[in-house]
């Protein structure tokens, strides 16, 4: 079994209220690293055996139709052992 | 003449849109998002709430009901299509309108009465106000932030496609104030506050919200 990871993150020009949010959070608690926090989804998707190159192109399709909004957001596809 | 008033899992607002179709003087034919037939509607109306319980994205889910994939053909024929609050979400998410509703910029869920004013009233919905008049209905959303690249804003902009944007402060950091947008046609428009919920001073704050909705007879009858 394969595990196939869709990462979807909002574009670097568009507002993240919750990134923000998340960024004025940390310094209340001492977390004092962080210069600023953009926050994402992640899909993960088991597949039976090895993913093949049609699939993937399958997964890669599915992520621009529906799991992402490529008006606002980009994605990305990757396999996990 | 006859206005379809779609019902997702989880639309709320489907009863008011209905009702205030009727105010105005037309048939509400409700429209079932698992029907992909229109019923013989002469326009429709996507309305509020939060259907498929806004998981993935508002409105993501939604645009591939059988019901939209009709609507989207016979909108693109010229059919008056209306989306208020989510049905705007929806509208985007379908690129039938361009740009997309994010989270709003603090992040609550907001509910007031809110003044907006009309920036275009050449289209199917709107033809009832005049142009620039202020009108005071309803906003409650968590999801209203109007966002779309540089190039998409000044086409909009340029084009006069802007059909309302919120006077005083921005509730939730919309782009350039933006309330409402229209396709280049002007037969489709997505608002994020509810006309619906002001069509008689009785139960909203106005009855300023019932122009959409006689707008969209006329629209019919000069068709």
């Amino acid at each position: 079994m394969a595990k196939i990871v869709v990462d979807v993150m909002l574009k670097p020009e568009i507002l993240d209220p919750q990134g923000t949010a998340v960024a004025a959070a940390l310094p209340r608690l001492g977390f004092s690293f962080a210069q600023s926090v953009r926050q994402g989804k992640r899909f993960e998707i088991e597949i039976e055996g090895e993913p093949t190159v049609e699939q993937l192109a399958q997964v890669e399709k599915a992520a621009e139709t529906l799991l992402a909004n490529p008006v606002i957001e980009t994605f990305t596809v990757r396999v996990e052992k | 003449m006859k206005v379809g008033v779609v019902t997702f899992p989880g639309t709320l607002d489907d009863r008011d849109a209905a009702r205030a179709v009727r105010f105005a003087g037309a048939q509400a034919v409700a429209l079932w998002h698992a029907d992909s037939d229109l019923h013989g509607v002469d326009a429709v109306i996507l309305p509020g709430g939060f259907s498929y319980g806004d998981y993935l994205r508002c409105g993501a889910i939604s645009r591939f009901a059988p019901v939209m994939q009709t609507i989207i053909t016979r909108a693109g024929e010229g059919m008056p299509l209306l989306g208020i609050c989510n049905g705007f979400q929806v509208l985007c998410e379908a690129h039938l309108l361009p740009g997309a509703l994010t989270r709003n910029s603090e992040l609550h869920f907001l509910c007031r009465d809110q003044k907006i004013s009309i920036e275009n009233n050449k289209t199917a919905w709107t033809s009832s106000y005049s142009q620039g008049e202020e009108i005071v209905i309803p906003l409650k959303n968590g999801e209203g932030s109007f966002q779309c690249d540089d190039a998409t804003l000044a086409r909009l902009e340029g084009d006069g496609r802007i059909v309302a944007r919120y006077v005083g402060e921005n509730p939730n950091g919309s782009r350039n104030l933006i309330a409402g947008i229209t396709n280049e046609r002007g037969n489709i428009v997505g608002l994020m506050p509810h006309p619906e919920h002001a069509i008689d001073s009785l139960t909203g704050p106005s009855d300023q919200g019932l122009g959409f909705f006689t707008s969209v007879l006329t629209a019919m009858v000069n068709k």
